[in-house]
């Protein structure tokens, strides 16, 4: 919770002034009239400015109940139900795990659904104000499997560029999938990897090293 | 899947009570055309048009199999 106290000429005007210090819309507030002021008598006799207390709940907390309800309304209008299962690690990462019958529609082709239902996630948590929360959505286990298999995959390429001696290149892929296969091969003192080419098509390549 | 594009778009934008989807359906495909207030244009398209992209995703997935395609259309 964070709350400032401002005054003004009227409670609207002190209003606006404490919402801008704080940075947040009004229905995203708490305000609290401390002192509705008056005019007085032609402006000077028994004037006193209006002033009011404004406080916003900046917490993680609130963040998560915001993503947590609009992950659950998404879920209910895609036709899919589900359990959503939350878990706060630290650096302001919150982990949400679905469940449920029908998970390969929230998950789609390589997790494609998935990554844009975590993006408009993230994006609606963070309207809220607050330090960036960092929402990693996962649905039946996905990402530690696909992980898993990205690492088989990085491993198995990466032989046989080593017993072709040449390069080999993967399919597209995101920063944090690329991310896995560089960091299964970083071990590896016979092979180099990198990513090339443009986003979306940004792809790593592995290169044998020479000998 | 209009109370669908409906509900993230309204979600997204500072002013929800300007969001409006209007269906077009033709032979083999629906358009879901997709109007905000001016000012809220940026928080459906996003940077390089990634919020816009995540919304023909999840669209996409929740269409029915089978059926008509479905595309959504942000209309300024």
């Amino acid at each position: 919770m964070k709350s400032v106290e401002k005054t003004g000429k009227t409670v609207d005007e002190a209003i606006q002034a404490a919402l801008e210090e704080l940075g947040v819309k009004r229905e995203e507030a708490k305000i609290e009239v401390l002192d509705e002021g008056a005019k007085g008598f032609l402006g000077i006799l028994g004037a006193r400015p209006a002033r009011v207390r404004v406080t916003v709940d900046n917490s993680l907390d609130a963040k998560v109940n915001a993503a947590r309800e609009f992950l659950a309304g998404l879920l209910e209008r895609m036709n899919v139900s589900a359990e959503i299962e939350t878990e706060i690690g630290e650096d302001q990462l919150v982990y949400m795990r679905m469940s449920g019958r029908r998970m390969g529609v929230v998950i789609g082709r390589r997790g494609q659904t998935l990554d844009a239902i975590q993006y408009l996630v993230n994006l609606v948590a963070n309207k809220l104000p607050g330090p960036r929360a960092r929402i990693v959505l996962d649905a039946e286990g996905y990402r530690d499997k696909r992980a898993e298999t990205l690492r088989n995959l990085a491993t198995r390429l990466a032989a046989k560029a080593k017993s072709e001696r040449r390069k080999t290149v993967l399919e597209p892929m995101n920063a944090l999938e690329r991310r896995i296969v560089h960091l299964a091969l970083a071990d590896d003192t016979e092979v180099e990897t990198r990513s090339e080419g443009e986003e979306p098509y940004r792809r790593v390549v592995i290169l044998p090293k020479r000998t | 899947m209009k109370e669908l594009v409906k509900y993230l778009a309204e979600a997204l934008v500072e002013h929800p009570e300007e969001v409006r989807v209007s269906q077009v359906e033709g032979e083999k495909s629906i358009i879901l055309e997709l109007r905000v207030a001016s000012s809220d244009m940026g928080k459906v398209i996003g940077k390089q048009g990634r919020v816009a992209k995540a919304l023909r995703t999840v669209v996409k997935a929740a269409a029915p199999r089978g059926e008509k395609m479905v595309h959504l259309e942000i209309v300024g």
